[in-house]
């Protein structure tokens, strides 16, 4: 433990928060330039080359404006809610392995730190975040706002649960909450033959049901009923300006980063690629393929479906989801009793 | 709960004060009124011809349909024969204005459920219509096409032509509009069996147009009572058979369908000949009273006109189908959730100019 592993730790950190921070901004030209492309529209093409520049116009626009603040509302909790909503999002992406363990004496790799409930800390950050739109909604003086935070709670009831469990089979076969040793286990755990291909159904059951749970749980079409524009004119950020705005806005991307990279750490083979070496920037680049292909089903999704009501998603998620769920685990338990 | 003028799904300036009981609709209490215009005493103080270009502007999404009724009324009331090109050339604008006001809807009514492309695609195919518009009369949105006693200009060369390549570049269009919208699961379950109207109801409401059809009541006024020449073509009357939001979004888009065919068939039957009847300078019909009504694609859309034999309307009533149709809302909101208030507000298809006079 000396110097230089502090020096290097603090040198990851802040190369984890600036890509993040730089993603935010290429993240929503992307999205524009898909759903424009969708649409039928051009879409940004006005500033820089091809409207490359237009997410740092509009990120600009975001700090110059006035910082409103409704008459009545709880000036601080408004004040805190965004910060409840930015910290974990961000504080998520430390445990992401984005490569493998390189150092085996230090025990450092391609990730900030090394958590051996990563998993763990993962899930409970994400629930954090509807702590910041109820929050929100409520400090507002609003009652669109306010609607919009208990739908976002009621939201979280429906599809927690399920998503707990749909992992549960992922740590059954991996045998651990660890999620540099998790992409490591899966593929040797999983066996050869019969065994691999028949426990990949359970994985992919479970699969299916993390990527319903993982839109619902950062408020995206089609289940942002926090938000429901044509509904609650923006739901629990309708009073919010400025800055503030920006933060739930960052959180929102940053959220969408943390799913999609938790989908490809547990379910996509995370850093792994046939015939790609381990080595160099290799493993970056196969993980940020990977967590690409999941923002981009994100947009996909957005461009084409409509607004469930939030009603059904609770029952989507107790009467589908959780039975699903539940089944998928004891399926996976008889496989792996079969082929032990 | 305050809904609106200001809010993004109340289509314009509707308020509507709502009793809440966390997301359950309790009451629903419209407040009309940010729109008025006072078109009815407007009528009172202008000649008739003067009045016509203010038609455009009471449903803007069916200015053609408008103008119709206006021109035919008046007509009515003169005892005008109009032209045969004339009258085709009124049902061809109108049809397609009916096409551009549905897309309308079903852009704006994904909307409502949260579907933001289908928007960008009805408009793309609206504007094919507004070209086509804008080539006859030279406007996009407030046409005053039609006179009393015809239209005001012949088509120009070529563009009967293209108004036939327009009803080949639809269908397509509308069939990736039925894949994302009227066979989306989600849309589906947004939809269906939300907003119910039984057909007693929708009856003794006083509804027309897909309000009405909806709830399977078989009833249009192109049918019932046929204007300008709609007992020479032939066309379905599209029904709905449970009366729910889902069925009013159908009608309306297999009406396209039907208008479709008018128009091919319109295309086939017009003949040439003189688009302008002979009408005195200062039109002054002999004294007399005059009901007459047109389906727009709203509803049944009447107009009640008195003349004293002077050049101004003694007075004139007008039956907005939008501001019937809306009187039924605050009775289907009842019991429902938030969400569902703005599915049930799209579906009934106000148009605010219209609502409120």
């Amino acid at each position: 433990m000396d110097w230089t592993y502090w020096l290097f730790l603090l040198l990851k950190m802040v190369i984890v928060l600036g890509w993040a921070l730089l993603m935010v901004p290429l993240l929503i030209y992307m999205e524009r330039k898909v759903l424009a492309d969708f649409q039928a529209r051009i879409g940004p093409n006005r500033v820089g080359p091809v409207g490359i520049l237009q997410p740092i116009a509009d990120g600009i626009k975001l700090l110059l404006k006035e910082d409103l603040l409704p008459a009545k509302a709880d000036k601080y909790v408004h004040f805190l809610a965004p910060l409840v909503a930015v910290v974990p999002a961000f504080l998520a992406l430390s445990v992401v392995p984005f490569g493998p363990i390189t150092h085996k004496e230090t025990g450092t790799g391609y990730f900030v730190t090394h958590v051996n409930v990563g998993l763990l800390f993962i899930l409970g950050l994400g629930s954090l975040n509807v702590y910041a739109i109820t929050l929100a909604g409520w400090a507002s003086n609003n009652k669109y706002s306010l609607m919009g935070g208990i739908r976002s709670s009621a939201q979280m009831i429906s599809y927690e649960l399920s998503m707990g469990l749909a992992l549960i089979p992922v740590l059954m076969i991996a045998g651990s909450l660890d999620l540099v040793r998790i992409v490591e286990n899966l593929g040797v755990a999983k066996g050869e033959g019969l065994s691999r291909l028949l426990l990949t159904v359970p994985l992919t059951i479970s699969f299916v049901i993390y990527c319903i749970c993982g839109v619902a749980e950062t408020n995206r079409a089609p289940f942002d009923f926090p938000e429901a524009e044509s509904e609650l004119v923006a739901g629990f950020h309708t009073e919010y300006s400025s800055m503030r705005f920006a933060l739930f806005f960052l959180s929102e991307y940053v959220n969408m980063i943390t799913v999609c990279a938790l989908a490809t750490t547990l379910f996509l083979g995370g850093w792994k690629f046939p015939f790609v070496p381990e080595t160099g920037p290799f493993p970056l680049l196969v993980f940020l393929a990977k967590v690409m292909i999941g923002l981009y089903g994100y947009m996909w999704m957005r461009a084409t479906w409509p607004r469930l009501r939030y009603d059904r998603l609770m029952k989507l998620g107790w009467t589908r989801l959780l039975p699903i769920a539940l089944a998928n685990i004891i399926l996976t338990g008889i496989l792996m009793i079969a082929f032990q | 709960m305050n809904m609106g003028p200001q809010h993004p799904s109340t289509h314009g300036v509707l308020r509507v004060m709502l009793t809440v009981d966390g997301e359950w609709i309790r009451a629903a209490d419209p407040d009309l009124g940010y729109l008025h215009r006072s078109f009815e005493k407007m009528a009172e103080l202008r000649t008739y011809v003067n009045y016509l270009p203010l038609t455009d502007r009471w449903d803007y999404l069916d200015a053609m349909g408008n103008n119709l009724v206006y021109a035919e009324t008046v007509e009515k009331l003169m005892d005008l024969e109009v032209p045969p090109r004339a009258h085709y050339l009124r049902m061809i604008v109108c049809e397609l204005n009916r096409i551009a006001s549905h897309l309308v809807f079903i852009g704006t009514f994904g909307l409502d459920v949260g579907a933001n492309t289908p928007f960008m695609y009805c408009f793309r195919d609206r504007e094919r219509i507004l070209d086509l518009f804008e080539a006859i009369c030279g406007a996009r949105l407030t046409y005053s096409y039609m006179r009393i006693g015809g239209v005001a200009c012949d088509a120009p060369d070529g563009w009967l032509e293209q108004v036939r390549d327009f009803c080949d570049y639809l269908p397509p269009k509308l069939e990736e509009l039925d894949d994302l919208l009227t066979g989306n699961q989600i849309f589906v379950v947004r939809t269906r069996n939300i907003g119910v109207i039984t057909p007693e109801q929708a009856i003794e409401w006083g509804l027309s147009g897909p309000m009405l059809r909806g709830s399977g009541v078989k009833w249009d006024v192109r049918k019932e009572y046929p204007y300008a020449l709609y007992s020479e073509v032939e066309f379905d009357v599209p029904v709905g058979t449970r009366g729910d939001a889902y069925d009013r979004y159908c009608v309306r888009r297999r009406e396209i369908d039907e208008s479709l065919k008018i128009i091919r068939q319109c295309l086939d039957k017009i003949p040439e000949g003189d688009v302008m009847a002979k009408v005195p300078k200062i039109i002054r019909p002999k004294a007399g009273e005059v009901y007459h009504s047109v389906e727009t694609p709203r509803g049944e859309l009447g107009l009640y006109m008195v003349s004293d034999g002077s050049d101004k309307p003694y007075r004139m009533k007008i039956r907005r189908p939008s501001f019937v149709n809306l009187s039924i809302f605050p009775e289907l909101v009842r019991d429902w959730k938030v969400a569902d208030v703005v599915v049930i507000l799209g579906s009934i298809d106000i148009v605010m100019g219209e609502v409120d006079g």
